[in-house]
């Protein structure tokens, strides 16, 4: 479904990402893992168009994202890193600007973000401006517009950021019961969270992938089986030793 | 099509939801009146025409489109909606396009406010309202040549004040440009093709013929490749530097 070939990019002297490739499949939920820095933030911003590769590809149902990313970024559904709104709208004039530029018939909308709406629990600040709004909604709308169009691709920023133990657990229920039949990516800090939510794991550091597995197989490296342990040990054996 | 005219519904009504507008619209018509009844001098002219009014048109944008335009991009860049914005499926052109009309039918808005000023001068005697019309016609496409500069400026930076006065002085130049105060720079040892090509650019020249009644294809063309202009160079600038 989505396959990324060898991608790289490069700001200046510094290679964010370096030669990253994988691909998901319909079904799993792959998470993100990795230090701050470590190019998870730039390889999503390049799955979704939003950043050009300097190198490698990204390919979407077979078709390379840089021919018809048009096409690409209708298949895909982005909550990008901190959730970024439009201050000055209500969640409801969001979702029905999202609806319309996604082409989401008329006689659908309504219906459409009804249920986004209920599923997301985002009823009661509707009508609220977004830069009222509690940090935790707020990050509950960028996630409502993401699977508006209930895009086949999900690729989520850290989309339990800022959220209580409550809303994590509710936003992590939500992600499973969307994981049957899509394809999702999501960034995270927090390792109880791979556990939780994700079907396989990848670990970024400096710009290369260092492990692609299970959680499973990922506790399985550690003795004590904590996957603090070993994602500490993973991400810190590629670095330079310093005496 | 289609997305270009959805963008630029939600940028109109975002200037109408926010304070933005408002200001915007009361400063543009205070500083037209004072410009036109006490600088202009509208009543002592004793003429029934609205040159006065139309005389500080390229004066008055310059502080005022800038302080539009700084936000289109700059904002989008400060608050990473950018990024939400861009990775919808739209081109980066349609983006551009969206933001810059919403921006310019503003402005449109505006000048339609000092429209009783338009009534006053034919309550007052006979005015050639041909002429003011055409004149409404230059100071819109003018206008828009100033957004299309500011617009292209804001796309440079996260930060508004710095597209704000960058904005100006480009403006500034363009107004300038058949001046001595620009064409110093080049009399002297630049040919005087370079020297005839600077001055043509100027935003006065062009704005003063249609002013004057004359609807000159050759102005409505300058305004509109140099609108043109500034898009692209807008479209491709964020192209390169969105992720920046």
């Amino acid at each position: 479904m989505i396959e990324i070939q060898d991608l790289q990019k490069s700001f200046g002297d510094l290679r964010a990402v370096d030669g990253v490739s994988f691909s998901v499949e319909p079904g799993e939920v792959l998470g993100f893992l990795g230090p701050n820095g470590a190019g998870k933030s730039t390889t999503m911003r390049m799955i979704t168009g939003f950043l050009t590769p300097t190198g490698g590809e990204v390919l979407i149902a077979g078709k390379s994202l840089g021919l018809d990313p048009i096409a690409a970024k209708n298949r895909i559904g982005y909550l990008p890193e901190g959730a970024p709104l439009y201050p000055d709208m209500t969640p409801r004039e969001l979702l029905e600007f999202v609806a319309e530029i996604r082409r989401i018939p008329k006689s659908q909308r309504k219906e459409r973000i009804g249920k986004v709406v209920e599923q997301i629990h985002i009823t009661e600040v509707l009508d609220q401006r977004i830069e009222t709004l509690s940090k935790g909604f707020k990050r509950r709308v960028g996630l409502a517009q993401a699977i508006l169009h209930d895009p086949e691709i999900l690729i989520l920023d850290e989309p339990t950021d800022g959220l209580d133990p409550n809303q994590k657990h509710e936003v992590r229920h939500l992600i499973k019961e969307m994981s049957k039949d899509k394809v999702i990516i999501l960034s995270t800090h927090i390792l109880e969270e791979v556990d939780a939510v994700c079907t396989r794991a990848i670990i970024i550091a400096r710009g290369k992938v260092v492990f692609d597995g299970t959680p499973g197989e990922l506790k399985d490296r550690s003795p004590s089986g904590r996957l603090d342990d070993v994602f500490r040990e993973i991400t810190t054996a590629a670095a330079p030793v310093l005496a | 099509m289609k997305s270009t005219t959805t963008i630029l519904k939600r940028e109109l009504r975002g200037y109408f939801t926010t304070p933005v507008a408002y200001v915007f619209i009361v400063i543009f018509l205070l500083l037209t009146g004072i410009l036109t009844f006490y600088m202009g001098g509208f009543f002592e002219r004793e003429q029934a025409d609205l040159a006065p009014f139309f005389f500080f048109h390229p004066w008055l944008y310059l502080i005022l489109v800038p302080a539009i335009s700084m936000r289109l991009w700059a904002e989008e860049r400060k608050t990473g909606t950018i990024e939400l914005l861009l990775t919808l499926p739209i081109s980066t052109g349609q983006a551009v396009l969206g933001k810059f009309l919403a921006a310019w039918a503003f402005t449109g808005v505006a000048l339609l406010a000092t429209i009783p000023i338009w009534i006053t001068v034919n309550v007052l005697g006979d005015p050639d309202n041909g002429v003011i019309f055409a004149a409404y016609l230059g100071s819109l496409l003018m206008a828009g040549g100033y957004l299309a500069i500011g617009s292209c400026i804001s796309a440079v930076t996260s930060n508004q004040v710095i597209a704000f006065v960058v904005s100006l002085v480009a403006c500034l130049v363009f107004i300038l440009a058949g001046l001595p105060a620009v064409l110093d720079f080049f009399t002297g040892w630049a040919p005087q093709a370079v020297i005839d090509t600077v001055s043509s650019f100027s935003f006065m020249t062009h704005f003063n013929s249609i002013s004057k009644g004359v609807i000159d294809l050759r102005d409505v063309f300058f305004y509109g490749s140099l609108i043109g202009c500034f898009l692209l160079a807008n479209t491709l600038i964020l192209d390169v530097k969105k992720g920046e």
